[in-house]
């Protein structure tokens, strides 16, 4: 299934090269290695714009390389990785240092995303020229928000002058300020101190209205409030280049399916309402959420185990993000196969050009496969990634990633299918 | 009460009013100068991360008018100000395999967590963060059944922070559950309307007048003014909204008490005339606590 052509059909891929030679009937390459997709779904590579991967400075947590293989087993070919490294990602020699990072040991394909100011302070704008010459494919301080508008403004029309889109963590950090969790019945239950919608909702507003001003290419970062869905959808509906992303969790999980004091459900933003996630999965319908992207963010252990209040924000998602994805929006009904397929190639590559994401002779050979209803369990001590902070640990899936192609070659499949690796 | 007391909320009222009941019985204790063995050879360790002389005093005490040993362990005479994370240091009391663990933190769900680690040991929340202080409650409702038949219909009013108060949860969940009717008084940036919400009988106002109306108990929540990442309240406006003073009382009913969980701030959230009045049982709050809190110490390791 492509859902750049609109392709949906049971037919062979020939690679060659690590580039997809033609597409069609019964096609045939001497010499040539198969593999067997029958019954399964062949999309194109899966890509995933938000991603930490903690190398430099935090290689204890996720390295470029594991976090590359957690993104295979989740049937990822493609992944951007945040800047909130240590160094951060703010110069071209950091954006250099990433890159070759990943050419030599990531498996799957690694787009650095580039700070908006320099330490993600919020101040000085980072050296965005000249690590868009390095290779970013954008600019975000995730982790944080531009807190000053005046600085958010010249990164817009800097940014615009390069080309690039920029991310914003929305949030505005006196109103969230100290909150662990979403604010509301279940943080005033509790007793730990709420971070409300508005936080986000003030951001989006505020950085929709300058990226009017700029005309800058502005995306939402994991968005989670229903009020951010809805100016995201009128921004659009008034012709605004105005994009954003969902995580699975804020289209699976409400603040109220945490286990009490369960830092493995604590991340920024937070888990919502009901209604929130009623509105994140009518914008995902809608398409005022263009993309899917897992914000897959491991903490090491020791980390994760302390007083709830003193945890680390984040949890994975790369490996579970096909299995979600396929539970709560396909199969129960709520978007088609195609649809879902749209959020993870097309609509990631719209919003980034990165030149992947769809099926066509002449293209890469980045290739998911994935199927939709073999049962599965997710097991975290298992996982390729070095964290374990993970909801869905001994979670059961009815579909998920089976083989990940990237440039050609096979480098994941799942494990007992008895599937055979073609390296061709 | 298998294993511990994390809470008020998750209990029924068979278990409350049977702590209650014992409670009564120890009250008698206190003046007899009287020990029990009925928990000698014991070990319970007060694990105290905040800083509390009534509360741990408290529980000191009723551990040993019921024959245990009790130790306190105080955070900052503790390694962790050597910067041992809680796991460690739950661990390493563990291994000492103490028959409990009475525990305050400034965090919420602290005991939740070491609940999750120490599987073994009951743990008794003497007070988490803004969460739940359960034998404050319990103590309280026994000081308020001391002058009160039920705790059925009764008005309660309760005054102060209530969005930082653990004291105001607990109470709030224990009087809910016997169906007596909760007013929640404070102002409009330490009174989350969500409050109401959080069980049957309970109404909001920002005025103390609506309050304190008809009330047959008025509860007085000590307050901080200045708190991490919020605008810092006047202490005058505070006091003149929120204090309690004695021309308030003939408001209430002729017979209402005055309650405060202590220590209380003489001109702050209550003024010295109505803490020293008659209508006042705040000492009578801490003797009960001892009394209540032999009860939880028995009902949890006796035998």
């Amino acid at each position: 299934m492509d859902p750049a052509s609109g392709l949906d059909a049971v037919c062979d891929i020939a690679i060659e090269d690590g580039s997809i030679a033609a597409i069609g009937q019964n096609l045939a390459i001497p010499g040539a290695g198969e593999f067997d997709a029958t019954g399964l779904i062949v999309a194109p590579g899966f890509i995933d714009m938000h991603v930490h991967l903690r190398e430099p400075g935090f290689e204890y947590a996720e390295t470029i390389e594991s976090g590359s293989r957690a993104a295979a087993a989740g049937g990822f070919t493609s992944i951007c990785c945040m800047p909130n490294t240590s160094p951060v990602n703010d110069s071209a020699t950091v954006t250099s240092y990433i890159k070759e990072r990943a050419e030599r040991h990531a498996i799957v394909n690694v787009f650095p995303i580039g700070a908006i100011t320099k330490n993600s302070a919020g101040e000085e704008l980072a050296a965005i020229g000249l690590m868009k010459e390095a290779g970013i494919v954008a600019i975000s301080d995730d982790g944080r928000p531009v807190m000053n508008a005046r600085v958010m403004r010249r990164a817009m029309e800097t940014a615009r002058s390069f080309g690039l889109p920029v991310i914003d963590h929305c949030e505005d950090l006196h109103l969230s300020a100290g909150g662990d969790m979403n604010e509301g019945i279940q943080s005033v239950r509790l007793g730990l101190r709420g971070i409300p919608a508005a936080s986000e909702d003030v951001m989006v507003a505020r950085d929709i209205l300058l990226a009017e001003l700029t005309g800058a290419r502005f995306h939402v970062a994991h968005i989670s409030s229903r009020h951010s869905v809805e100016m995201v959808a009128l921004a659009k509906a008034r012709g605004l280049p105005v994009t954003s992303e969902a995580t699975p969790h804020h289209f699976a999980l409400a603040d109220d399916a945490m286990p009490p004091y369960d830092s493995n459900y604590k991340m920024k933003p937070p888990l919502r309402s009901a209604c929130d996630i009623g509105a994140v999965t009518a914008g995902i319908i809608s398409g005022a959420i263009d993309a899917i992207a897992t914000d897959h963010a491991p903490h090491a252990g020791s980390e994760k185990m302390q007083e709830f209040e003193k945890c680390p924000f984040g949890i994975l998602g790369l490996e579970t993000a096909i299995g979600v994805t396929l539970d709560r929006l396909v199969h129960s009904g709520k978007i088609t196969l195609m649809r879902m397929l749209e959020l993870f190639t097309i609509g990631p590559n719209r919003v980034l050009n990165l030149n992947r994401g769809r099926l066509a002779a002449g293209s890469p050979a980045d290739i998911t496969i994935f199927d939709t209803e073999r049962a599965w369990t997710y097991d975290v001590n298992r996982s390729a990634s070095k964290s374990r902070n993970s909801p869905f640990h001994s979670q059961t899936f009815r579909g998920g990633p089976v083989a990940t192609i990237v440039n050609g070659k096979v480098v994941w499949t799942a494990e007992g299918l008895g599937l055979a690796s073609a390296s061709q | 009460m298998p294993s511990g007391l994390l809470g008020i909320e998750p209990l029924d009222r068979v278990e409350i009013e049977t702590i209650l009941d014992r409670a009564k019985n120890f009250q008698a204790q206190q003046s007899a100068r009287r020990k029990s063995d009925q928990l000698r050879g014991r070990m319970i360790v007060n694990l105290f991360f905040e800083a509390s002389t009534r509360t741990r005093t408290s529980f000191e005490i009723a551990a040993k008018r019921l024959g245990a040993d009790a130790i306190s362990i105080t955070a900052t005479g503790s390694s962790v100000s050597k910067g041992e994370s809680l796991v460690d240091t739950l661990n390493t009391l563990g291994a000492m395999h103490p028959d409990a663990i009475v525990m305050r933190h400034a965090a919420s769900g602290a005991p939740h967590f070491l609940a999750r680690y120490l599987v073994e040991t009951p743990i008794i929340n003497a007070g988490d963060g803004t969460h739940e202080h359960p034998t404050q409650a319990l103590l309280d409702a026994r000081t308020i059944l001391d002058r009160r038949s039920t705790l059925e219909g009764l008005r309660v009013a309760i005054i102060g922070d209530i969005a930082h108060s653990r004291v105001a949860r607990s109470n709030m969940y224990l009087l809910s559950k016997f169906g007596a009717q909760i007013v929640l008084c404070g102002p409009a940036s330490l009174l989350p309307p969500e409050l109401a919400q959080l069980a049957p009988g309970i109404s909001l106002t920002h005025k103390m007048e609506d309050a304190i109306r008809d009330a047959d108990v008025i509860m007085m929540l000590r307050v901080q003014l200045e708190r991490q990442h919020e605008a810092a309240f006047s202490a005058n406006e505070y006091f003149q909204f929120y204090g309690l003073r004695l021309e308030h009382m003939s408001l209430a009913k002729p017979d209402a008490i005055v309650m405060h969980p202590g220590p209380i701030n003489r001109g702050r959230e209550i003024s010295s005339e109505v803490a020293d009045s008659q209508r006042s049982v705040i000492l009578n709050q801490v003797e009960n606590g001892i009394a209540v809190r032999m009860a939880v110490l028995e009902s949890i390791l006796g035998n």
